[in-house]
């Protein structure tokens, strides 16, 4: 296959994940049951990890698909499976809560929209064209010397993270029965 | 390949209906899931700028990174104090969580 005809496999690639993200943000938010919510929200994270693929990253996209599709979505699908009452119907919207919320989010959308079309983005100067430094090497390098202090400082917050889940919804059911 | 503006327009579309979803949903799980939302439309900005402007490639990944780590973090709190939060009101609908209104 020649080289154009590669490119419009790839421009055709990449506007399906776009289409895919976005079918999967409106299933993510819109119908009222949260099971479908949640599928939608894995479809949206797995088409933004074939974007990652697209900007470059092979890595951050299997971290996107491992975090998010795997650990978060699987976190709230077994929060709702666990406790059969969570999928309770919830009273219906109230049409003007719904207008109010629609017109703020395209408000939001227009402008940062026309921020975006009329900046002039220019490349920093000191940039340098290295493909080795978008490797997994290259990340570890910079995670354990320039960055290792963040990076000890979220495994600690992971740490709290987790006992405080377990003693918030394990006290409480201790002091609810 | 595509311009920075088009993922920069993308990555806005999907802030902008994590937006519309915390401000109409009542039910605090569907309010966590556009939480996620915004949250990788954010992420999607640090990849885009990390891969056209950025001097040095590697930040932005990181950038990334930790924020997937933090976000993992925030939906085990988010879940457990939902769970917590059930057990109590025996409703997930926020709009009856009000005891500390004043």
């Amino acid at each position: 296959m020649d080289t154009a005809g590669l490119d419009i496999l790839n421009q055709a690639g990449f506007w399906a994940m776009v289409a895919l993200t976005v079918a999967g943000a409106s299933i993510a938010i819109f119908p009222r049951n949260i099971l479908y919510n949640v599928l939608g929200l894995a479809l949206c994270m797995t088409a933004i990890a074939a974007i990652y693929v697209f900007l470059g990253s092979l890595f951050i996209a299997l971290m996107q698909f491992l975090i998010y599709v795997g650990a978060i979505c699987i976190a709230i699908v077994f929060a709702i499976m666990l406790s059969r009452p969570l999928h309770l119907e919830m009273p219906p919207r109230p049409a003007s809560k719904v207008a109010m919320a629609t017109a703020a989010a395209v408000l939001f959308f227009v402008a940062i929209v026309g921020v975006v079309l009329k900046t002039d983005w220019t490349p920093s100067a000191a940039r340098v064209a290295d493909s080795s430094l978008w490797s997994v090497e290259a990340i570890g390098r910079a995670l354990l010397t320039r960055y290792e202090l963040v990076f000890e400082v979220i495994s600690l917050v992971l740490l709290v993270a987790i006992i405080g889940a377990v003693i918030t919804a394990g006290l409480s059911r201790r002091l609810s029965s | 390949m595509n311009s920075l503006s088009t993922y920069l327009i993308i990555s806005a579309l999907l802030f902008s209906m994590g937006l519309m979803g915390i401000l109409q949903r009542r039910n605090l799980i569907g309010m966590l899931i556009s939480v996620e939302l915004l949250l990788n439309a954010a992420n999607l900005n640090f990849m885009a700028f990390n891969r056209f402007l950025a001097p040095d490639p590697v930040i932005g990944q990181i950038i990334a990174l930790f924020v997937m780590g933090l976000a993992a973090a925030e939906a085990a709190i988010g879940l457990s104090i939902i769970l917590a939060l059930y057990r109590k009101m025996h409703s997930i609908n926020i709009e009856r969580a009000q005891r500390l209104k004043g």
